[in-house]
């Protein structure tokens, strides 16, 4: 489904996640982040968010142990950064897919 | 026709229902099956922005018992998804021996061991609890426990920090 994100067209699937990680850009991010009600976002965010979209092209599934042992943030860190749900709500924010990881 | 209709609704209808706001997990025994099933649920339920709480009561308190946390077992006697017969469950080294395989297929699924998941649990917020009425039981006291235990309380304090619309109580 198409639509307009902070004045850029982007695909995204029925929950709002990106269906193409090139269509990203920080704007996005920035509007994304301020819907899920995580806020402005520092420099810790864009850390926390490359390092996601990192993982997401050398196709290595997302769990909280890995960003526990990331050296990007710690396991506290990222739940204050990404306040309720933060893995979904990081990977919605750094355009990448819902992770499909139960733990 | 309807039945594509219904399939392709949950989205929407998924916004309406109420969130679960809080689970709070009773945790009664510490054989490995049943402490993973319990950490996972309470991790995944961090993981969607839900509060989770885990009481460890009786048995479970092995699962936070510091000198016995890391040496959980699975059960191999009278444990019939082990599919194999009870008397062979029943050898000697053979709970040693099926505890291993299934730490090396965890392991090999990336998930922590237990001392590794409390820490997990514990810094995303996983309120966790020692049983006032096991630990003097078995004559314990919060030292005994890992460290991210925040409290030994009654069963009457469990269910105050229950309290409230949009909170699940579960008995592993």
């Amino acid at each position: 489904m198409e639509k307009t994100i902070n004045g850029n067209p982007v695909s995204v699937n029925e929950e709002g996640y990106l269906t193409d990680l090139k269509q990203w850009n920080k704007d996005i991010a920035l509007e994304i982040a301020q819907e899920e009600g995580v806020g402005t976002l520092s420099p810790k965010h864009w850390e926390v968010i490359d390092y996601l979209q990192n993982q997401y092209r050398q196709n290595i599934p997302l769990t909280i142990r890995k960003i526990g042992s990331s050296g990007v943030t710690d396991i506290k860190e990222f739940y204050a950064l990404f306040p309720g749900g933060p893995l979904k709500k990081a990977s919605k924010i750094a355009g990448i897919p819902k992770p499909v990881s139960c733990i | 026709m309807t039945e594509v209709m219904e399939k392709v609704a949950p989205v929407a209808a998924k916004a309406e229902k109420d969130k679960i706001k809080k689970m709070c997990f009773i945790l009664s025994k510490a054989g490995l099956e049943s402490v993973y099933a319990c950490f996972i649920m309470a991790n995944g339920a961090r993981m969607e922005g839900i509060e989770a709480e885990i009481f460890f009561t009786f048995f479970g308190l092995d699962a936070v018992h510091n000198k016995r946390l890391e040496n959980l077992h699975i059960a191999t006697v009278g444990n019939p998804g082990m599919h194999i017969p009870t008397f062979l469950g029943g050898l000697p080294g053979m709970e040693s021996y099926a505890s291993r395989m299934m730490k090396k297929q965890m392991e090999a699924m990336d998930l922590p061991s237990v001392h590794e998941f409390l820490d997990i649990l514990s810094a995303s917020g996983v309120k966790m609890y020692g049983c006032k009425l096991a630990v003097d039981m078995f004559k314990l006291s919060k030292d005994d426990l890992y460290e991210g235990i925040e409290d030994i309380i009654t069963v009457g304090d469990f269910y105050e920090n229950a309290a409230g619309e949009g909170t699940h109580i579960v008995f592993v």
